[in-house]
């Protein structure tokens, strides 16, 4: 049992390594988002406690880290039988005992503190100017902007990154798996509140550099409010294991100027005025399968594939129920298959679209059907 | 041993109707690295699919179901039954009992496992698939958009449910009525005193967890809304249970390490354990704070502020006992004469990297920022650092530590330190960068990730298969060691180890302490 210094040199080398590694934790100073060690640099007051928090605490941990560290090592050196010490005989002692009892409760009050600041600012829900309700289905999130006139703006925000990337049969894009089709846009330096449920499982809504995390829960109606002062994309995910494509709900929030947020919110208003006046009207064939292929690319094929082949849900091309009765196809369109992974598209897609990606698929794939489906058809259907 | 006239049957019956301590000791032993093998095998697949971005080898939906079997099985499978196995082995030469106090529910409790676990990794083959909603199963993922062989999974957690109490119910009556004349409850050796208290909390919490997969069966089955908010439920409710079960979960995981390293740093530092009272005291701390800070699972579930308080609070006063066991051990080295064999190692690991996992903790239990850090890998890395690095690697030592005194053979030691060095390096490599790509803002739980953070990833992933590899060091050295290890009859293998089980002959004979030793 002889042991010499390069042993114990190497005995050291694993917990400095780690001592090193959990400094420079602290002490990262890239702001590029490539393997970024630390917290991102968050663009809310809230976000900026946070992180001084996680920071103090951080810093205490090394400290004492060190410390204990340190006594360990100096007696794994000093203390050794090679060197041919007699060990000690004493035990026990009070004295010892209450003051590494009482000095971390004193230190933890110290945490305490601060933490509780920190984490009653997180919940003054109070005098928000905007209210968004969040709802997360598998594996989307649905945006509702709850306004004064009763006009709200609602869609859906799914994945954008396409399956070829995904299935590396491309190049991964620079926003891989942090890109979506229709991104949430809130105004900067305005307090928004985020009203959060889900419709099927439990999902939870984070976006790391607004500092919101909360989590969607069906039947429950939570809350989380946010203050960006920079003008911005900030992107997050799902934080929740929600089913199979957990991994791919991604969150996009743009931050932009008051002004450029009230266009926005206004052409959005226009357009569903619009959607309402369209589903008054009726469509020729080539307008539909025109509109239906943009909605079916977009809702339809990452499961029945681009050519409507098949994939994770069955074949379009031949499909019974596509060459079926129109009613039965509508349906599966508007309600799903329950116990399955088709979801009830109903709620996801206003009458015109419904129309149009039915037509679509009854015309498409080589299922020449020559029928149409008309908003007015899917408005009737819904109605039963 | 063939000498002894109360020698074992020979053969399968041999194990199968056994009701000796140590043959169902081994079992359990050997059942549960078989089970940590299958649990790794499963994280080597997640890691592999985690290697790069983008989908390689497995689809989404199995890539769910590895990560929920790999905690199930490396909860259940693996550690908790290690435990238990070594409870067997050495409470009753711990304590100069001949045997554990309920032989029979013994045999029992060890049998109902295998086909438990069959059971439960029958379920991958299921239609379907196996349970995909996580180790923490959350309602209603686990009920309404469960695949059918959720029920099968709810029938294993309530025969493990059944063999854990049992178990618990025999250590508490070996500890209560057969410790030898003399041992007083203060006297009894940390690891018997660690091993009561968590059968206390075993016995306590397995039936809460009974109760949440109860009531998800009716809500499966029975047309029930326990956990379906559609039905009036409350999804909410689910989590409320299982951490209730969940938290004091984690600490039996971890008293009985505590317990394994309290009797390893005394023997190589050749000096007592400093402040063996305030040890029994932190540990019984301990136990109770684990059942008032469940909570902080839940800090974003939103819950009004005046629980994320108190829940704060609660898990902030876990730092203190834990601290004084972490100061026990530093001073216990302190002025020893400590040498440096492999169970000294693996406790060296074990109280480096706990203590990191403490921190991280600590940094958990601040609910502001663990809003930040909730559900992010920084909670994988923080409880691999907890679970792997602490209640594995203290295993690891004690298997090195006493497998002398159990085979009378010594394992090779050159070996025994290989082992430790590649498994902390393996250790640190796949779980550190997992705090850089939690805190990044990498969610736990997916199967595929964004580019920035493919390098940590990676890393992670080499590291996880070094760590891997190094348990088939550790296969090999405790079969080379059963077979053909340098003979050793020593009573007193370690030359600094205290305690009753140091006494008897090395092998320990089949029968041990069937009179009771005299303790002063």
């Amino acid at each position: 049992m002889c042991f010499d210094v390069k042993r114990l040199c190497k005995l050291a080398l694993g917990p400095v390594l780690i001592l090193m590694s959990l400094v420079s934790t602290g002490a990262w100073a890239d702001d590029s988002k490539m393997n970024q060690l630390n917290m991102p640099v968050s663009v809310t007051e809230v976000g900026h406690q946070i992180y001084d928090l996680h920071m103090l605490i951080l810093w205490i941990s090394v400290i004492i880290g060190l410390l204990v560290f340190g006594v360990m090592f100096y007696s794994i050196y000093y203390h050794r039988k090679s060197r041919g010490v007699t060990p000690a005989t004493f035990h026990e002692s009070t004295t010892v005992e209450i003051a590494w009892t009482v000095v971390p409760f004193i230190i933890l009050i110290g945490m305490a503190i601060p933490a509780t600041k920190t984490l009653l600012n997180v919940y003054n829900f109070d005098d928000a100017e905007i209210d968004i309700m969040v709802t997360g289905y598998q594996w989307k999130w649905k945006y509702e902007y709850l306004t004064e006139d009763g006009e709200n703006v609602m869609f859906f925000s799914n994945l954008r990154t396409p399956a070829s990337e995904i299935n590396n049969t491309e190049a991964k894009g620079e926003h891989y798996l942090l890109e979506v089709d229709e991104p949430i846009v809130i105004p900067v330096n305005t307090k928004v509140r985020f009203l959060l449920t889900a419709n099927d499982v439990i999902h939870s809504w984070w976006v790391p550099e607004l500092a919101v995390k909360k989590d969607a829960i069906p039947g429950f109606i939570n809350e989380a409010w946010t203050l960006p002062t920079v003008e911005g994309v900030y992107r997050g995910q799902c934080a929740e294991l929600c089913g199979k494509d957990h991994g791919f709900m991604p969150i996009v929030v743009n931050v932009v100027s008051r002004s450029e947020y009230d266009d926005w919110l206004a052409a959005k208003q226009s357009e569903a005025a619009e959607i309402k006046q369209l589903m008054a009207q009726t469509f020729s064939m080539d307008e539909l399968v025109e509109r239906g292929k943009a909605v079916y690319d977009r809702s339809c094929a990452a499961c029945h594939g681009a050519n409507g082949e098949g994939g994770l849900g069955k074949a379009i091309a031949g499909s019974a129920i596509v060459v079926g009765d129109v009613s039965g196809h509508l349906d599966v369109g508007i309600n799903g298959v329950p116990g399955t992974a088709m979801q009830a598209f109903g709620g996801q897609l206003n009458d015109v679209d419904m129309a149009a990606v039915i037509t679509y698929q009854r015309n498409a794939f080589g299922n020449n059907m020559g029928d149409m489906v008309q908003p007015i058809d899917v408005f009737n259907h819904k109605k039963g | 041993m063939g000498d002894h006239h109360h020698g074992p049957a020979k053969g399968l019956t041999r194990w199968i109707t056994t009701t000796n301590h140590k043959d169902i000791g081994t079992m359990y032993l050997w059942f549960s690295f078989s089970m940590f093998i299958l649990g790794g095998a499963f994280a080597m697949i997640i890691r592999a699919e985690l290697f790069q971005p983008g989908m390689q080898l497995i689809e989404p939906a199995f890539f769910n179901q590895m990560t929920t079997m790999h905690g199930l099985v490396m909860v259940f499978g693996a550690i908790m039954p290690s435990f238990v196995g070594l409870a067997n082995w050495m409470i009753p030469m711990m304590i100069g009992a001949p045997d554990m106090a309920l032989p029979r529910m013994n045999n029992l409790s060890f049998w109902i496992l295998p086909p438990t676990f069959l059971l439960l990794a029958s379920t991958l083959f299921m239609e379907g698939g196996a349970p995909a909603a996580g180790w923490t199963f959350y309602a209603p993922l686990s009920t309404t958009y469960a695949p059918p062989s959720v029920t099968f999974f709810i029938f294993s957690v309530h025969l493990l449910g059944v063999s854990s109490i049992m178990g618990s119910i025999n250590i508490i009556a070996t500890v209560m009525n057969l410790r030898a004349p003399g041992m007083t409850y203060m006297k009894m050796p940390l690891f018997v005193w660690t091993w009561l208290i968590t059968a206390f909390l075993l016995v306590a919490v397995m039936p809460v967890l009974a109760g949440a997969v109860t009531m998800m069966l009716m809500d499966v089955h029975f047309g029930t809304s326990f956990f379906s908010a559609a039905g009036g439920g409350d999804p909410v409710l689910f989590q409320h249970v299982f951490w209730f079960f969940g938290h004091p979960e984690v600490y039996i995981i971890i008293l009985p390490a505590f317990g394994v390293v309290s009797q390893i740093i005394p023997t190589f530092s050749r000096k007592r354990l400093f402040g063996y009272d305030s040890m029994v005291y932190a540990t019984a701390s301990i136990a109770f704070l684990s059942f008032i800070v469940w909570a902080h699972h839940m800090y974003t579930v939103g819950m009004p502020v005046a629980g994320e308080l108190f829940f704060m609070y609660a898990t902030m006063l876990i730092a203190v006992p834990t601290g004084v066991k972490v100061f026990n051990w530093v001073t216990t080295m302190w002025r020893g004469a400590m040498t440096f064999e492999t169970p000294m190692m693996f406790c060296f690991g074990f109280l480096i990297l706990f203590t990191i996992g403490g921190f991280t903790g600590l940094m958990l239990a601040i609910a502001p920022a663990d809003f930040q850090y909730h559900d992010s890998y920084f909670v994988v890395a923080h409880f691999h650092y907890v679970m792997v690095a602490g209640a594995i690697f203290s295993m690891t030592a004690a298997i090195y530590y006493w497998l002398p005194k159990w085979c009378g053979r010594m394992y090779n030691e050159k070996m025994g330190q290989a082992h430790f060095w590649v498994s902390f390096v393996g250790f640190n490599l796949a779980f550190f960068p997992q705090h850089f790509v939690g805190l990044a803002g990498m969610p736990r739980r997916i199967p595929d990730y964004a580019l920035q953070f493919a390098d940590f990833n990676m890393l992670s992933s080499i590291g996880a298969f070094i760590y891997g590899a190094s348990q088939i060091m550790f296969l090999y050295n405790v079969i080379a060691t059963i077979r053909s290890g340098t003979p050793t009859s020593e009573e007193k293998t370690w030359e600094g180890a205290e305690g009753l089980e140091w006494t008897i002959p090395t092998p320990a004979p089949y029968h041990t302490f069937e009179t009771p030793p005299a303790v002063k």
